[in-house]
């Protein structure tokens, strides 16, 4: 990616297209998030191409003035990762939602994932299908009474961060829409991150699933029921900062503990997102409210080398070695008669 | 039995080599190919073989076969009956036998005769001569497993190794009967198994033995000379279709000065495009082995998108699942081209033999009004040419094109004389350089009405593209009906433009006769035969074969109009004579049809054509 030198705002990456959410959707906050971290990147607004498949968020790249490809349902990981291995110098990014990415779309999603193809995929959780009008999706809350399961649903749902992590995953964070700073946040890092990127960011549907996340959004509670992780740092949470985390050996589980005389900070367990063994993430990624606190921040980011880059110089050796510098080459090649 | 050898002179001849699917059948048949083209014999190849990689040993089912034809003559088939059936057991024996022309030779592995090969095969008796009536054949029982075991017990190589070398024996004999020399073969050896000389031995030993055995046996077959060819001069290889294809779109990218991307999923018989393509990063290609499908062309569409010349490529099945994106590609007006190696369908139907039946799922086979450029090849060498093509109109014109072969040409071979690459033209690529004022994605040239490119990278050019309607310039999102009617029109017309470029339809023969052969694609070998067999005793017959589908060449109607009849040859139910009635009313289409994973053979096609001739 060229480095600019120009001095972008988050204006510049607004497009002339009307937003056309519904007000109060949680899609707003998260692309003005998106537009405050891009100039952070240090990256060339041509350079940055959205890639998006079907439903509310995906309707993301037409906002954004920037390169954009509004593709179909499921899709965007496969369109993505061929933009990418096309033109590894371009900084990618894919909008999607929990149906187009966890249902629709969950194989291009996983392999996307495990070839560790420079892509950084924000996935929209909102725990429905907006777009079609409110039918659950592959993340809805077991039990979940929506418009095609009014008896409730009897499905268990995906945990968007257990699939990154199972998908050999090595970046996966999780936010929330109505944190913008922590959205620009994480944004930013994944923007630097090499290798594939997923971001949950757990988004309200004022319509057809109004205050899904609201345990998490409640101004009293929330800092008591959730934890920000930060890279190096004790894993210390509540609107006192009176609880953490440590590690039960014997249950080989997570557990909440009160800092005081049973337990000092130096118990707590110190996030490392950078450690290749995905077990404490996976655990982290996993908590859930009310038994433990949900997890925000970088959960986990490993550095590996990316596939694109792999295929990149993988074509460029092979090249240099080869005997074929052209087509004619390549066609007198083997064995050849003359008539 | 019996026959005393003698020569007999021939324009053309076709040979079988027919075994288990582990028997190395594909090997000795591309072995005797390649030394027949060497010395100067046109030719054509057609590799036979079960889906299965090792189906049952012994069983019909698990018969592989490699027929070639090769003559001093125009050879555009692989032959219909051979005149020499080399058996290596009884399922061969039983499931080939009726390939053989009336009192043509089968040699026959008389060690493979034994109960349990014979009860294996469904034989009854323990005679399979009597029992299928093959007397009327010429019948060369020659014990080449003990021959070979014989040949080989000095040399230090395991029982397995050395029964995996009797095709070598086989090809040996045949090499006596055509007269032909050993030494390319034996080069071959060298070269292959270069740091085993225990093996480049023991492989030449036994073509000896059975070049030798072939001479000394009193009761050989008549041995055969066949005269090299006069072809165009220069310098020819050898070349199957599926590699043609993955040439054809590396010197397109040349010529376009774009880099070249296939995103694919392995599928019979496509798979050895995304082989060779892989291997082919030698010259720059970057491939995608993706999870599915439809990942193979998003992957491509994406890598469009990105500035690349990208291509993808199926069969039947995926291409059924490659329609929506297909879509995609039609709506965001990007070049890509899709490469269909038909096979025989529904379903999974026949993966290893050819069919003709998706012509209609190629033009058609999508939502909404969805059009593309539709082309054809039909033959293995000229898969390039088309292949070539297709990427030309793909990206000069903004446009999605199906590129059709099928299993036919794409595992057949021919010679083919080397072009250069300074016979084809350059591809101009419509990309729009950073700092032109006031550009509009959807802007169209007034010629082609082909969108301009913009890559991503370009400064000053970002804009959205997608699968929803476009605005007919700026292309945002637009649901305005009378855009969208205005879009709809503009598509179809783009890709009926491509007919200003494609060549005009030819006629092989007369150009008024009594009767009109139209075929397409991988038929054409056939198809020309026939027709040139026809002409040669003095019927008035012509072919008119088509390449270009969609479009179709602007001439068809001046052509159809000079002939009597017309009669429309397809392996399929009848899909390219539906499309002309659509098309190209006011002439009664007749058809010949046949859709049974076979190519026709020119013997029933001939009949046919008389019959209508009489009529």
């Amino acid at each position: 990616m060229a480095q600019t030198q120009e001095v972008l705002t988050p204006k510049d990456y607004k497009s002339d297209q009307e937003v056309r959410w519904c007000p109060g959707c949680g899609d707003h906050a998260i692309m003005n998030a998106i537009q405050r971290a891009l100039p952070e990147l240090g990256i060339a607004k041509e350079d940055f191409a959205f890639i998006s498949g079907i439903g509310c968020s995906s309707r993301f790249p037409y906002y954004m003035n920037t390169y954009g490809f509004h593709g179909i349902h499921g899709r965007a990981s496969a369109i993505a990762s061929g933009t990418k291995v096309a033109n590894p110098n371009l900084s990618v990014w894919q909008i999607t939602g929990d149906g187009d990415a966890m249902a629709i779309g969950g194989n291009h999603f996983i392999h996307a994932i495990r070839r560790n193809i420079d892509l950084n995929i924000i996935l929209f959780n909102n725990e429905i299908y907006g777009l079609t009008k409110g039918q659950y999706s592959p993340t809805s809350q077991f039990g979940a009474v929506t418009k095609t399961s009014p008896y409730g649903t009897v499905e268990h749902p995906f945990h968007p961060g257990e699939l990154v992590i199972g998908a050999q995953g090595k970046f996966f964070a999780r936010s929330i829409d109505n944190n913008l700073k922590l959205c620009q946040e994480i944004f930013v890092e994944a923007g630097k991150h090499h290798g594939a990127t997923v971001v949950e960011v757990l988004q309200n549907c004022v319509i057809y699933n109004d205050k899904t996340h609201a345990a998490l959004t409640d101004r009293e509670h929330k800092e008591d029921r959730s934890i920000v992780l930060h890279h190096g740092e004790p894993m210390i949470f509540g609107k006192n900062r009176d609880k953490g985390l440590i590690l039960d050996a014997e249950n080989l589980k997570l557990k909440v503990v009160e800092l005081g005389d049973k337990y000092t900070e130096k118990d707590i367990l110190v996030h490392n997102a950078k450690e290749e063994n995905p077990g404490i993430h996976l655990m982290l990624a996993n908590m859930s409210y009310p038994e433990y606190p949900v997890a925000f921040g970088v959960i986990r980011s490993v550095d590996v080398p990316t596939y694109d880059g792999a295929v990149q110089a993988q074509v460029e050796y092979v090249k240099g070695e080869s005997k074929y510098k052209c087509m004619d080459d390549l066609l007198n090649s083997g064995t050849t008669w003359e008539v | 039995m019996g026959k005393k050898a003698d020569t007999i002179e021939r324009e053309e001849v076709v040979v079988r080599f027919s075994g288990d699917s582990g028997d190395g059948m594909q090997l000795t048949g591309t072995l005797f190919s390649d030394t027949s083209a060497f010395i100067g014999n046109d030719l054509s190849t057609f590799p036979d073989y079960p889906s299965e990689i090792r189906a049952p040993q012994g069983t019909i089912g698990g018969v592989s076969g490699f027929q070639v034809h090769f003559g001093q003559t125009s050879i555009k088939t692989p032959g219909d009956y051979a005149d020499i059936l080399v058996a290596m057991n009884p399922a061969a024996l039983r499931a080939t036998s009726k390939w053989v022309k009336e009192g043509g030779t089968i040699i026959i592995d008389e060690d493979s005769l034994d109960e349990r090969g014979l009860k294996k095969a469904g034989f009854k008796t323990d005679d399979p001569i009597a029992e299928d009536k093959l007397d009327r054949f010429n019948i060369i029982m020659a014990p080449i497993s003990s021959l070979t075991k014989e040949a080989l017990k000095d040399k230090g190589l395991d029982p397995k190794s050395i029964l995996r070398s009797k095709n070598m024996f086989a090809l040996g004999m045949v090499y006596w009967i055509f007269d032909r020399p050993l030494n390319y073969t034996e080069d071959f050896f060298e070269k292959k198994f270069k740091n085993k000389p225990l093996v480049i031995d023991a492989n030449k030993t036994v073509l000896r033995a059975g070049y030798n055995y072939a001479e000394t046996m009193e009761h050989m077959a008549p041995s055969y000379k066949v005269s090299p060819a006069k072809i165009e001069k220069g310098t020819y290889r050898n070349i199957s279709g599926n590699i043609a294809t993955a040439w054809g779109f590396i010197a397109a990218a040349e010529k376009a000065e774009l880099e070249l991307f296939c995103g694919s999923y392995p599928i019979t018989p496509a798979t050895e495009i995304l082989q060779e393509l892989s291997e082919r990063k030698d010259m720059g290609v970057k491939t995608f082995q993706a999870e599915d499908e439809i990942a193979g062309i998003c992957t491509s569409i994406g890598a469009s998108f990105a500035g690349d010349l990208a291509v993808t490529t199926t069969s039947g099945p995926g291409l059924a699942l490659k329609g929506e994106a297909i879509g995609l590609a039609v709506m965001t007006e990007l070049p890509l081209v899709i490469v269909n190696v038909q096979r025989g369908g529904p379903s999974t139907g026949l993966p290893t033999k050819p069919e003709q039946s998706d012509l209609m799922q190629a033009l058609y086979g999508r939502n909404g009004e969805s059009p593309v450029v539709v082309i054809a090849a039909s033959s293995p060498s000229n898969c390039f040419h088309y292949a070539f093509e297709a990427a030309k109109i793909a990206v000069e014109h903004m446009t999605p094109v199906i590129l059709l072969t099928d299993g036919f040409i794409a595992n057949g071979s021919e010679p083919w004389r080397i072009p250069t690459m300074s016979e084809y033209p350059d591809i101009k690529a419509p990309i729009v350089k950073e700092g032109v004022k006031d550009w509009q994605p959807y802007a169209r040239d007034a010629e082609r009405l082909a969108r301009t490119w913009a890559i991503p990278g370009t400064k000053g050019l970002e804009h959205r593209i997608g699968g929803l309607e476009k605005d007919e310039l700026k292309g945002s999102v637009s649901h305005d009906p009378v855009n969208h009617q205005k879009m709809v029109n503009l598509r179809e017309e783009k890709v009926q433009r491509v007919d200003r470029v494609i060549p005009k339809l030819k006629v092989e023969g007369e150009e008024s006769a009594k009767l009109l052969v139209v075929g397409w694609g991988g038929t054409y070998g056939h198809l020309a035969t026939a027709v040139k067999q026809m002409q040669d005793k003095g019927h008035s017959i012509s072919l008119a074969h088509f390449n270009y589908i969609k479009p179709l060449p602007t001439n068809v109607r001046e052509v159809f109009e000079k002939y009597d009849k017309i009669v429309v040859c397809e392996n399929n139910m009848g899909q390219f004579a539906d499309y002309l009635r659509m098309t190209t009313p006011g002439f009664e289409y007749l058809q010949y049809n046949k859709v049974q994973g076979l190519p026709f053979t020119t013997i029933e096609l001939e009949n046919h054509f008389e019959k209508l001739l009489e009529e």
